[in-house]
């Protein structure tokens, strides 16, 4: 199968190891994947902070880039929803937009959504001995709907110990922009987050957006915790005898 | 009153605000889900109550006209109120007409949002609060910061202090030996209220429902305070929102069923009160409806904005939202906290004032108010959407630097060669500022980031770059 890797501009610049690790994981399923250089972002960050207008170029230059693909993957469950959700509204009286979005979205694609309902694999051959929790971020979670997927993804990962983060389902607080316009809300809600992630005494914290593990884990490094976070798509690419 | 961030931060430092926050809305999310839970046709319920709003919204010209007929009809007499002023001037008319000094309150949002106590005062009126809650703020001398529990912020012992203080000022005191047990306040609260209403003539209320049919109003509530209020004084002024209309008695099924799950947790709520007009020997004498604008108009005008007005006010998105749950309604600077009131605020009063404009920003857009809205309103779309046009109304109102930042991110993002470019610099960044992959302190506004969190350097190489390397640029 012939898929569109869409990297997300936080994966592509801050933490490219999650697009690295989708690619494996696709790879190893044997997908033949295409990195469409043309893309940018999904134009999220202009759209819910009220930016409407400088959204537009995002929207136009993803609609490009991903035109005519069957299947475009995002490891990120908050970009995937973006697309799906806002891409319509952003390109709210423009019709030749409109018509591209109502083309694209449908096709674009949350990892743990395309592993499961796509390929139709639970076990990606995963090994990662490792103490892990997840936290279901809100987007994937609330927009997306992708239930249980990453959790059942991860269960099929040899060697992982899965254990429950409690209060699971509260927004960490990173929310976009909202983590620099309402700064002490957000260290507020994502100190509780870190209180419970310490709790649960994993050596990783994993979730499939990286933005707010960025968050998380800017916290959890602040408090010099000594605990990890990690994309979904990087243990999902772990296998025995890699390294890490 | 400083705006959300500022007022937020306040808050915050209060501990023990925080965790009798977390504390009462952690116990009642879980009442809800669980009473919800046990409804299969929640989800029908659900659509009704927002398919029946959403007709009465559309049609709400005709569906007023009717509701004034048939309360002239049953005897009462309507009132309409373009703002809060002159539903003030209204009420307090009416209450001078009968010659009295002093009313008694069934709790209201309306009245709370035209501020009538106040006007009342000025007119040399005592108005009192008679729902337990209510009754706690206002012996406080404080405002409401929930909008079904008003004081939520309060604990037992807090109480138990207000109640000592102040009851006697105002009418029967507070028992000298009075303890901090629920029952003994609820007590106190009762002997104390039990004067109040054996003595009014004149009842403000608000209504839940307004039914356009009949002319009905309906009051729900837990404690019997508000049917006290309703059928013991002899002139009865219920102060409405316009959008408080359903337009046949035989909706109230869906509502009845909504509200009290959503917001108490409880399947059936211990008060429905419904009163249509005058009855000769029973009840209230003198019956008005004071119909309340006060800038509904403009949100119904807004075609997306308009589904705020489906709000059936049952507190659940409080009760679920994590930014409320850390910084109490009070900060909200509004009587409509919440994610409710962030996207009901602002189009009420506009989006002029500080306040006001930092509103829709007020969410990390998660969107569990969404999920447990009984009508269905999306809130976080709502939001996005009055942060457009908070944007458009006032580019460059609050942060410049947001501004900028946002307009330099959507050059760069238009165009992946100069977002090629611009992560270049970044990775080379990296060197100067990033010794450990993470970032000690940036310049105002990503200060505010680097403030409390640690932040990644960016990466030493792109995914873009390593593509290129291994795999050549192939596609396109
Ligand atoms: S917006 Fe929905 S959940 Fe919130 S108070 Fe109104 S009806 Fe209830």
């Amino acid at each position: 199968m012939r898929v569109a890797l869409f990297a997300t501009c936080l994966g592509d610049t801050m933490f490219p190891a999650a697009p690295k690790a989708t690619v494996q994981v696709l790879e190893r399923l044997g997908c033949e994947v295409e990195f469409p250089a043309a893309q940018t972002c999904c134009g999220q960050m202009h759209t819910n902070t009220g930016y409407r207008k400088q959204a537009k170029s995002s929207v136009r230059t993803f609609v490009d880039a991903f035109a005519g693909y069957d299947a475009v993957v995002a490891p990120s469950g908050s970009c995937v929803a973006s697309v799906r959700h806002q891409h319509a509204m952003v390109a709210d009286g423009d019709r030749k937009l409109g018509r591209a979005v109502a083309e694209v979205a449908p096709r674009v694609h949350e990892l743990s959504e395309f592993l499961m309902d796509v390929l139709g694999v639970t076990d990606v051959g995963a090994y990662f001995p490792h103490r892990v929790t997840y936290h279901p971020t809100c987007h994937s979670a609330r927009l997306l709907r992708v239930g249980d997927r990453p959790l059942r993804l991860l269960r099929a990962v040899r060697s992982l110990e899965l254990v429950e983060l409690p209060a699971a389902e509260q927004c960490c607080g990173f929310g976009g922009t909202f983590a620099l316009k309402n700064p002490d809300v957000s260290v507020a809600m994502g100190a509780d987050k870190a209180r419970h992630v310490r709790e649960t005494d994993a050596e990783v914290l994993c979730a499939g957006d990286n933005s707010c593990l960025m968050h998380i884990g800017g916290l959890l490094s602040r408090q010099r915790s000594g605990i990890r976070v990690m994309h979904l798509a990087e243990i999902l690419a772990s296998a025995e005898g890699a390294d890490r | 009153m400083p705006a959300f961030p500022q007022a937020a931060k306040q808050e915050l430092a209060n501990s023990q605000l925080r965790h009798n926050l977390a504390n009462a809305t952690s116990t009642i999310r879980h009442k809800r889900a669980e009473v919800v839970g046990e409804l299969d046709d929640w989800a029908q319920l659900r659509e009704a109550g927002a398919a029946i709003k959403s007709h009465t919204l559309s049609n709400l010209d005709t569906y007023l006209e009717r509701f004034e007929e048939a309360v002239t009809a049953a005897g009462g007499t309507v009132h309409w109120a373009r703002d809060a002023a002159e539903a003030n001037r209204i009420v307090v008319d009416l209450v001078r007409a009968t010659g009295e000094r002093e009313v008694v309150k069934v709790k209201s949002m309306a009245t709370q949002e035209i501020e009538l106590n106040e006007a009342l005062q000025d007119a040399g009126i005592d108005a009192w609060e008679t729902d337990l809650a209510e009754l706690i703020v206002q012996l406080g001398h404080d405002t409401p910061s929930h909008i079904l529990v008003p004081a939520i912020h309060r604990n037992r012992a807090e109480i138990r202090e207000i109640f000592q203080q102040e009851m006697g000022k105002v009418g029967t005191p507070a028992p000298a030996d009075l303890t901090d047990e629920p029952a003994r306040l609820a007590e106190a609260a009762r002997r104390h209220l039990r004067e109040k209403f054996l003595r009014a003539k004149v009842a403000v209320s608000g209504a839940n429902f307004a039914v356009a049919e009949t002319g009905s109003l309906v009051v729900v509530e837990s404690e019997g305070n508000g049917r006290m209020c309703l059928t013991l004084p002899e002139t009865l002024i219920s102060v409405v929102g316009i959008e408080k209309l359903v337009p046949r008695w035989q909706d109230l099924e869906v509502f009845l069923q909504l509200l009290p799950r959503s917001s108490t947790g409880e399947r059936m709520n211990p008060y429905t009160s419904t009163w249509t007009g005058v009855t000769p020997g029973d009840g209230p004498q003198s019956f008005h409806v004071v119909l309340l604008d006060n800038g509904r108009t403009n949100a119904l005008a807004d075609e997306i904005g308009r589904q705020a007005l489906r709000c059936i006010r049952c507190s659940a998105c409080l009760n679920v939202c994590p930014v409320y749950e850390r910084t109490g309604g009070h900060a909200y600077g509004s009587v409509y906290p919440g994610p409710i009131g962030a996207v009901l605020t602002p189009q009420l009063r506009g989006t002029t004032s500080e306040v006001d404009k930092a509103l829709p920003y007020a969410s990390s857009l998660c969107g569990a108010c969404y999920d447990v809205c009984p009508v269905a309103i999306n809130i976080p779309d709502l939001l996005v959407h009055l942060r457009t046009r908070v944007v458009e109304e006032h580019r460059g109102w609050q942060s410049k630097p947001m501004d900028a930042l946002m307009s330099m991110a959507s050059w760069v993002l238009g165009d992946s060669r100069r977002l090629a470019a611009a992560q270049k610099v970044a990775s080379l960044s990296r060197r100067v500022i990033g010794r450990k992959g993470t970032i000690g302190r940036l310049p105002p506004p990503l200060s505010r980031w680097t403030d409390a969190r640690d932040a990644p350097a960016p990466a030493e190489e792109t995914f873009r770059t390593w593509w290129e390397r291994n795999r050549g640029s192939d596609s396109r």
